[in-house]
């Protein structure tokens, strides 16, 4: 199965620019690709035909006439619908937005129209970015294109199902607790969540402020590196953008791992890594140390307290984020007899059960009373959690584990278990906790044939190493399987 | 028993800053609802704010004015409540680590002064305006509710104060003050009519001489300094009622009703709000530098109370200083025309009479007439050189400020000059006693009535022109007194 779509960015560029196809025909190669594999995953939520094939005609008229935007100029992407993209529809996968056209672009999204990209749709989502599997969306789950039983991760399952078969060439999502490296993981892609404050939110529908983060999902580290390197830098409209040069994300790609200093998480190799996951792991970590690399054991103790600091400070934040969502202004509304009536019938029919879980845990844990033992306890293992970091930092240049505990798990079967599903963030929470990057790397399938992802985590800017090692862990890997997709039609698409 | 009043009082200030707290959106009232709003100001989905620094500039100099401690790492939170005109459902303030904490300003009663103390300034935004539709103007009964955001995210800055109030009027005159000090940092209109400016009181009582804290009450919903007396007066006497009547007060929120002269309940303490604080992690921590600080309090204008002393040093009685404060540009002209050698009394008379009531009939502020401090000290002069009369000066006085020209030419040109030309005056005095011998002998008998009458012939005679303390000198002396 190779078509149009399959490209790399980098070599989609390349046709696009000595004339072997055009933007409007790569783009169509992306939706036939999608009109035949949306019905087996459900990628997207909105396919914007009419404004993709605008932008991709723009972009073949400007390379035409040697106005060049750059790598990304004519190249198909997929943004995630909690993505503000100005006239068209952003759901955030709730039935709270269901029709709602935001009046403006978001930062990101500015910048990629700016960059010359082809903005195909929007991508399937857990509602609000709360999950672990795509499957809390109100307009049904992703599934996983290696496995149609199984979930694609989440909460960006829609944008890593996507770059897996090819509907898109490259992707964003937004990583809060791990929602775009556990996707990517389990859906067999890069994934990477930038240091905090190197891509603006402004525009990112927010689920927990201090910890969500936008980043790209692609089928190789260098379109990973080209996409962050879009949309990164400071923006005036994002208080916490950072104001400092960017990494130079994508200039030590090919220097290898000789003398890195590599620590592995002793916390994140323990018991409950699936044993398949941690020996692929291990594997890799063992080929990183013949490549020349110092490997080390490395302990960080506030691990084990991480995710119940998640699970509370995330749902603090969100339970004032998703305030707003109120039927006054916009979004559903259910009438009732008095405004607050209104509001509470709005809220009740517009939120799905695990955001409705969220903000009442997240109310709870701020009320008078319990503020300091939940809260204050949370935002103390935050500071730990960093200390942690800084500490391990001061001796080794990236830190590595599994992406994800498990590959991916089948459909339902954690729905009914939330902690269960939480656990699913378990290695990939340390690092939005600390604000730091984090890139999730496919190495190889387990027995199922599912992806196995591996973590490379850094200091905060510290892309460029963390790149540099995920390159050589991409070559090392060498993984070079694709979902099987069923149909003939695919190959030939 | 007698009662004493504990009061602590929070004020909101509108800043008039060119754009709003955390969004580019003009600052506006004048505008057609929900014209001056953004993704950010209306809460949309995505939106974002960046924190205004002519803003944090506006709360540092009143902070300084207040003589507060300007912090030097201050923290943003969130304040969560349902309300359909607070566009997030939670509104960006300042709880713990606010930018100025702990100062205090001085209220002069009658020569008393009473030194109230600030307990902190903070900052946070606007919400919108809520315009309820229906019977009472209040949301409960309204039939539809229509919302303009226009106002949503103005700079808002509260300042609380401890309980050292002790009366309405203290109350009162402390809020005056703080109106005059915004007013003169120029940081805001700070109008009570129209919102600018807000006064929300706390009011408890207890038996005269206890140190301990009674149940107090919040008032909402003054509009005017004078409504502000008039709510915690009653608020006290209605405590007192309750008290001595063997009640007891509850922690409550009030609603003060100008029409009836009454406060109301709105919410009692079991409804009260948990507003679930927590830093808003959208901002960073605000940095404010030691040189920030210092360039705020040298960029402080002279305060009121400064100017108060500087003008009764100037020879301005203490109602002339408040009065010479209050008014736009009169100050200035009474300093100047000090320093000129004009008679700081007369000056002070006739810009606090003849000036304002021009002023105010005019609609305008003195800097746009002609008067000048020149003027004012020709008309001294006059005065004193017995070339003009009190009388005749005030019209002189209208007449600058209208525009006629020099109160030289205006008095020439008027025939207003005084004769103080003792051989003229005395022509005219001999002529008046030699047609009013009788009168002339019983004044040299010693009745001093009749002193008043010939006074009163030889000013006719002059036309009012004669400078009455000569004519009667002369006639004093020659009636031998």
């Amino acid at each position: 199965m190779t078509g149009l779509s399959d490209l790399s960015i980098e070599a989609a560029g390349t046709g696009l620019r000595d004339g072997s196809f055009t933007s409007v025909e790569l783009l169509a190669a992306v939706v036939r690709r999608a009109a035949i594999t949306e019905a087996h995953h459900h990628a997207y939520l909105t396919i914007d035909r009419d404004g993709a094939r605008l932008a991709a005609e723009r972009a073949d008229g400007e390379l035409a006439d040697g106005t060049d935007r750059g790598h990304l100029h004519g190249i198909p992407i997929a943004l995630k619908d909690n993505m503000c993209t100005k006239g068209l529809e952003t759901t955030a996968s709730s039935q709270m937005l269901a029709g709602y056209e935001p009046p403006y672009d978001g930062t990101a999204v500015a910048r990629l129209r700016a960059a010359g990209a082809v903005i195909v749709g929007k991508t399937n989502l857990d509602e609000f970015a709360m999950g672990s599997s795509t499957e809390n969306s109100a307009y049904g789950p992703t599934r996983n294109p290696w496995d149609t039983d199984t979930v694609p991760g989440g909460s960006s399952g829609g944008s890593a199902a996507a770059v897996a078969v090819g509907s898109a060439l490259g992707a964003y999502g937004s990583d809060t607790g791990g929602s775009i490296r556990q996707p990517a993981a389990l859906s067999g892609v890069v994934g990477v969540k930038p240091t905090y404050g190197l891509v603006s939110r402004y525009g990112l529908i927010a689920f927990a402020s201090s910890l969500d983060q936008i980043g790209p999902i692609a089928r190789s580290v260098g379109d990973a590196a080209v996409l962050l390197e879009a949309v990164a830098g400071w923006d005036i409209h994002d208080a916490t953008s950072y104001r400092g040069d960017v990494p130079a994300i994508s200039e030590g790609l090919a220097d290898g791992v000789d003398g890195v200093r590599i620590g592995v998480v002793t916390e994140l190799m323990a018991e409950g890594i699936h044993d398949e996951v941690r020996s692929g792991t291990q594997e890799m970590i063992e080929q990183l140390s013949a490549a020349g690399a110092v490997v080390t054991e490395v302990s960080l103790p506030a691990t084990e307290f991480a995710l119940s600091a998640y699970y509370l400070i995330a749902p603090a934040e969100c339970s004032a984020n998703l305030a707003r969502f109120d039927g006054v202004r916009y979004g559903l509304r259910v009438d009732g007899d008095t405004t607050e009536e209104m509001m509470q019938r709005s809220r009740a029919a517009g939120f799905g059960p695990e955001v409705t879980r969220r903000i009442l845990l997240g109310t709870y844990a701020l009320s008078a009373g319990y503020y300091d033992a939940f809260y204050g306890q949370a935002q103390k293992v935050r500071t730990l959690m960093r200390q942690d970091f800084e500490a391990a930092y001061k001796d080794v240049d990236v830190l590595v584990s599994p992406t994800s505990p498990t590959t991916a798990f089948p459909i339902g079967e954690r729905t009914d278990d939330p902690l269960a599903m939480y656990y699913a963030d378990v290695c990939t929470i340390p690092c939005n906790l600390s604000g730091d990057p984090a890139m999730s790397v496919p190495i190889s399938l387990d027995t199922a044939g599912l992806p196995i992802g591996f973590q490379v985590m850094a200091p905060a800017l510290g892309e460029e190493m963390m790149f540099r090692v995920g390159a050589a862990v991409e070559r090392i890997a060498d993984f070079d399987a694709r979902p099987a997709l069923a149909s003939d039609e695919v190959v030939s698409a | 028993m007698t009662w004493e009043a504990v009061i602590g009082l929070e004020t909101h200030v509108e800043l008039q800053t060119a754009s709003k707290m955390f969004c580019g959106c003009p600052v506006d009232f004048g505008d057609e609802p929900n014209t001056a709003v953004c993704p950010v100001c209306l809460g949309l989905p995505g939106a974002l704010p960046v924190p205004n620094e002519q803003a944090i500039e506006g709360i540092l100099s009143i902070g300084a004015a207040l003589n507060c401690t300007l912090t030097e790492s201050s923290l943003f939170y969130r304040k969560n409540y349902f309300y359909p005109d607070l566009p997030k459902n939670y509104q960006i303030s300042q709880y713990t680590f606010p930018l100025c904490l702990g100062g205090h300003l001085d209220v002069d009663i009658d020569g008393t002064v009473t030194r109230i103390g600030i307990t902190r300034v903070h900052m946070e935004e606007d919400t919108g305006k809520s315009t309820h539709v229906g019977r009472s103007g209040r949301i409960q009964s309204a039939d539809h509710t229509l919302l303009d955001f226009n106002r949503s995210g103005v700079p808002l800055v509260e300042i609380v104060t401890e309980p050292d109030i002790r009366s309405a009027d203290e109350a009162r005159v402390y809020g005056t003050e703080l109106q005059r000090i915004v007013r003169a940092l120029g940081v805001s209109d700070a109008r009570l009519e129209e919102g600018s400016m807000r006064f929300d009181s706390n009011v408890s009582i207890r038996p005269s001489g206890s140190t301990e804290l009674g149940t107090r009450t919040e008032v909402k919903n003054v509009n005017s300094l004078r409504s502000l007396h008039r709510a915690i007066t009653f608020e006290i006497e209605r405590q007192i009622e309750v008290v001595e009547s063997g009640g007891t007060v509850d922690q409550e929120t009030r609603h003060w009703n100008e029409d009836l002269g009454t406060t109301t309940s709105m919410r009692n303490k079991e409804e009260s709000e948990d507003y679930r604080y927590f830093q808003e992690p959208d901002l960073l921590p605000l940095h404010i530098d030691v040189s920030w600080q210092e360039r705020v309090r040298a960029a402080l204008p002279v305060l009121p109370a400064e100017l108060r002393n500087r003008y009764r040093q100037a020879g301005a009685d203490a109602r002339t200083a408040e009065i010479l404060v209050d008014g736009e540009g009169l100050g200035p002209l009474f300093e100047e025309a000090a320093v000129l050698g004009a008679d700081p009394r007369a000056v002070g008379i006739w810009l606090t009479g003849e000036v304002i009531s021009f002023t105010r009939t005019a609609e305008t502020a003195v800097t746009t007439t002609p008067l000048t401090a020149a003027h004012l000290v020709e008309l001294s002069e006059m005065t004193a050189d017995g070339r003009l009369s009190a009388t005749a000066a005030k019209e002189v006085l209208t007449a600058v400020l209208e525009g006629e020209g020099a109160p030289g030419e205006i008095a020439d040109a008027r025939d207003l000059i005084q004769v103080s030309d003792v051989g003229a005056i005395e022509t005219e005095v001999d002529a008046v006693i030699a047609e009013h011998l009788d009168a002339f002998e019983k004044l040299r008998a010693g009745d001093p009535k009749t002193l008043g009458f010939l006074t009163g012939q030889v000013m006719r005679a002059t036309g009012g022109k004669a400078d009455p303390r000569v004519v009667q000198e002369l006639l004093r002396r020659k009636a031998g007194g």
